[in-house]
C-alpha cells in the first residue's frame, strides 16, 4: 500500500482548551444580566466577558487611547508571549516602543473578539444557562456584534472617543464597522487588507473551511468538549485551505519552489515530499493546537455576513457621509482576498461621503498577510498617517514626524 | 474674448516667511488663489507639495495622483491623498463635493481634457487649472528651426515616450473654456522661472511669453 500520511494527531485535553476561553491569561471585563448584548440574530447576551490587553499608559485627557481588532485568527495578544503558543504577540512589527503604535505614547487596547475562543465568549465558553460549553448553543454573531462588545468595552475603561481603531482584514473590518456605527467615538481609522463587504470568492473559502470541519467525525456536531474528541484533522484542512488564500503564487514560489522536504526524489507516496506541503502541514497542525474549531465556524460565519452597505439601503457612501474620522487604508498588490479594487470602492464611498481618506497601494508578493509582516513602506505610511493624526489631535508626535 | 486679464497681490521677491521660497511659483499663485478653511481637491497632486503649501495655510486639503510612487509618498506626508485617475475616477465624486478643485500641470496628460475640465467644474465650485502653454516662444522656435518636437527642462519627455498627449497654447485653453461656457475670474500667465508676466498685456503676448498658464474658472450662473 502506499505510504499515507494524514494530518498527525495531537493531544490537547478538553479542559486544558477551555482554560484559556474561561479564565484567560488576561484582564477581563465582565458584563452581567443587567448590561445584555443585544446581537443581530436577535438574541440578548447575558452575561458575557471580554478578554483584554493593554499597553502603554492612557493619558489624564483619556485622548491617546488606540483600539486594534484582531484578525480572524487573531487574539489579544498583540505585544506580549501568547500564553498558549508561547510565541512572542502578533503584531510585533506595528506595535511597540518606536513602532507607528507606539507604546510610550498611546495606550494600546486589543480584545478577543466576541466570538473566539482567547477569553472573550464565545463557542468554547461555559453557558451559565447549563453549565456546559456553549457549542453550537452559542447565538451566530456578527462583525458588527463584535463592535458593539468592543464599544461596550470601551465605556468601561472611561473612554470617549478613541483617538485610532486599527486592524487589518477582519480587523480592519471591524475597524470600518467602528467607524459606521460610532463616527464621533473614532478620531482615526487605518484599515488594512480588507472591505466593507465579504466577496462570493471568501465566502466560499469560508464555506470550505467550514466544511473541513463538520466533515471530521470528531467534530460531533460540535459536541466535542462533552465527547472527549476535536476535529484537528478537519479544523487542520480548515487552516491549510485559509492560509495558501493568506499568501500568493509568488511567495509560495519565493518561499518554496518545486523543493523537496529532506529528500533529493520522490518517493511516489502521499508522504509531504514538496516543502510547500509539509509546510502547510505544519500550519494546519500548529492551529489546531491553539484555535477552536467552533470559533473558527462562527467567526468565519461574521465575516460571511459583513456588509456595511447592506445596512444602508445599499449605500456605502451613506454609511460615512459627512464623518470627521480621519481614514487611512491601505491593500497589498499581491493579496486575492480582499484585492486592490475592493478597497478602491471603499475609497470612492468614502470620497463621496466627504471623508478625508488617504489610500495606498502597497507593491509586495507577500499576499494577504502582509500587514502581519515586515513591510517597511507599508509601516512607514501608517507610521506617517498616524504622526498627523496625532498633531492635530494634539498628541506628542514620533520621531520620525518630528 | 470677454475675459479680462485681472492682477494678483503676489509678490515672490517678499515671501511671507522664508520657507515660502522653497515653494514653486505656480504653487504660490495657486495658494494665493484660495482662502484659509476652503474645502479643495488637487488632482494630480504630484509629490503632495501644493497639498502640504494648502494644509499651511488652513486650508482642507484632498488629493488624488496617478502614481503608486507619488501617492505613497504624499500619504506618508500625512497628507488625504488617494490612488486614482483623473480621467476615470473624477466621475466618482458628487457634486458640489469641494469649493476649489486644482488641476495643476496635469490636463495636458489626460485621455479628455474638455470631459476632465468638466468633471472638475461639476464636482467644485470654482477650479484652478494651470498647464504648460505650448505657444511659448522656445517651444515655437523648436518647432521651427529644429524642425523637431519641442523639449524643455520642465518638459523633458520625448514625443514617443510622454504622459503628455494633449497639449495645448494658452489661446486653445481660453476657446476652451468660451465652447462650455466658464467663466474666467482670473488668468495669469508666468515665466520661465515662474514669476507672473505683466499684467496689462495683451493676450498673444502671454501666449507667445508664458511658459505657463494658470486660470481661476468658475460656472456661469454659480
Amino acid at each position: 500500500m502506499v505510504n499515507v500520511q494524514p494530518l498527525k494527531s495531537v493531544s490537547v485535553r478538553p479542559e486544558d482548551r477551555s482554560q484559556e476561553a474561561n479564565n484567560p491569561t488576561s484582564l477581563v471585563e465582565k458584563f452581567g444580566t443587567d448590561e445584555p448584548l443585544r446581537l443581530d440574530c436577535g438574541v440578548d447576551l447575558a452575561p458575557f466577558q471580554i478578554a483584554y490587553q493593554t499597553y502603554g499608559t492612557l493619558n489624564a485627557d483619556r485622548t491617546n487611547a488606540i483600539l486594534i481588532c484582531h484578525a480572524l485568527t487573531g487574539d489579544q495578544h498583540v505585544f506580549n508571549q501568547n500564553p498558549v503558543t508561547g510565541k512572542p504577540g502578533w503584531w510585533g512589527t506595528m506595535v511597540g516602543p518606536g513602532k507607528a503604535l507606539d507604546t510610550e505614547r498611546y495606550f494600546i487596547i486589543c480584545s478577543n473578539v466576541l466570538g473566539g475562543c482567547m477569553g472573550s465568549t464565545g463557542p468554547a465558553s461555559l453557558n451559565p444557562a447549563t453549565g456546559k460549553i456553549w457549542g453550537l448553543d452559542f447565538p451566530v454573531i456578527t462583525i458588527p456584534d463584535m463592535v458593539r462588545a468592543q464599544a461596550m468595552l470601551i465605556d468601561r475603561l472611561g473612554i470617549t472617543q478613541l483617538f485610532c481603531v486599527v486592524g487589518g482584514s477582519m480587523g480592519g473590518m471591524q475597524t470600518l464597522q467602528w467607524t459606521a456605527a460610532y463616527p464621533e467615538r473614532v478620531f482615526s481609522a487605518l484599515a488594512v487588507a480588507c472591505s466593507t463587504k465579504h466577496s462570493a470568492q471568501n465566502i466560499a473559502f469560508h464555506e470550505l473551511g467550514r466544511q473541513a470541519v463538520m466533515a471530521d467525525p470528531d467534530w460531533r456536531g460540535g459536541r466535542y468538549f462533552e465527547e472527549g474528541t476535536h476535529p484537528h484533522r478537519g479544523l487542520g484542512v480548515a487552516r491549510m485551505a485559509a492560509h495558501i488564500t493568506y499568501l500568493s503564487d509568488a511567495a509560495l514560489h519565493r518561499k518554496f519552489g518545486r523543493r523537496m522536504q529532506d529528500r533529493e526524489l520522490p518517493t511516489f507516496s502521499f508522504d509531504a515530499d514538496f516543502q510547500v506541503e509539509s509546510y502547510l502541514r505544519y500550519q494546519g497542525s500548529s492551529f489546531v493546537e491553539r484555535f477552536d474549531a467552533n470559533s473558527y465556524l462562527y467567526l468565519t460565519r461574521a465575516m460571511d455576513y459583513f456588509d456595511i452597505a447592506a445596512d444602508h439601503d445599499g449605500k456605502l457612501a451613506e454609511a460615512f457621509r459627512d464623518t470627521k474620522t480621519r481614514f487611512c487604508l491601505m491593500s497589498f498588490t499581491s493579496d486575492w482576498l480582499f484585492p486592490t479594487a475592493e478597497s478602491r470602492d471603499v475609497v470612492h464611498a468614502l470620497n463621496a461621503g466627504g471623508v478625508r481618506v488617504s489610500f495606498a497601494e502597497i507593491e509586495t508578493d507577500k499576499g494577504h498577510d502582509a500587514f502581519l509582516l515586515d513591510v517597511p513602506e507599508f509601516l512607514d505610511i501608517a507610521d506617517a498617517f498616524l504622526n498627523s493624526a496625532a498633531a492635530v489631535h494634539g498628541l506628542p508626535v514620533g520621531e520620525a514626524g518630528q | 474674448m470677454t475675459v479680462h486679464q485681472q492682477g494678483l497681490h503676489f509678490s515672490l521677491a517678499k515671501p511671507a516667511s522664508p520657507s515660502l521660497a522653497s515653494y514653486r511659483g505656480d504653487h504660490l499663485l495657486v495658494a494665493e488663489m484660495i482662502p484659509s478653511g476652503a474645502k479643495v481637491l488637487d488632482v494630480g497632486c504630484g509629490d503632495g507639495d501644493l497639498l502640504q503649501l494648502l494644509e499651511s495655510r488652513g486650508i482642507d486639503g484632498r488629493g488624488i495622483e496617478l502614481s503608486r510612487e507619488g501617492v505613497n509618498r504624499c500619504v506618508g506626508k500625512g497628507l488625504a491623498v488617494v490612488q486614482g485617475d483623473a480621467d476615470t475616477d473624477l466621475v466618482n465624486y458628487p457634486d458640489d463635493a469641494f469649493d476649489y478643485v486644482i488641476l495643476s500641470q496635469t490636463l495636458q496628460a489626460t485621455r479628455q481634457p474638455r470631459v476632465v475640465l468638466e468633471n472638475l467644474l461639476r464636482i467644485g465650485r470654482s477650479a484652478i487649472v494651470s498647464f504648460p502653454n505650448f505657444g511659448f516662444w522656445r517651444m515655437r522656435l523648436q518647432l521651427l528651426v529644429g524642425g523637431r518636437m519641442p523639449r524643455t527642462e520642465n518638459l523633458p519627455a520625448t514625443w514617443y515616450d510622454t504622459p503628455n498627449i494633449h497639449f495645448c497654447t494658452i489661446k486653445d485653453f481660453v476657446h476652451l473654456c468660451d465652447d462650455i461656457h466658464v467663466k474666467m475670474e482670473r488668468a495669469v500667465a508666468l515665466d520661465l522661472h515662474g514669476r507672473p508676466l505683466r499684467l496689462n498685456a495683451p493676450w498673444w503676448f502671454w501666449n507667445l511669453f508664458g511658459e505657463q498658464g494658470v486660470f481661476l474658472l468658475e460656472r456661469v450662473g454659480k
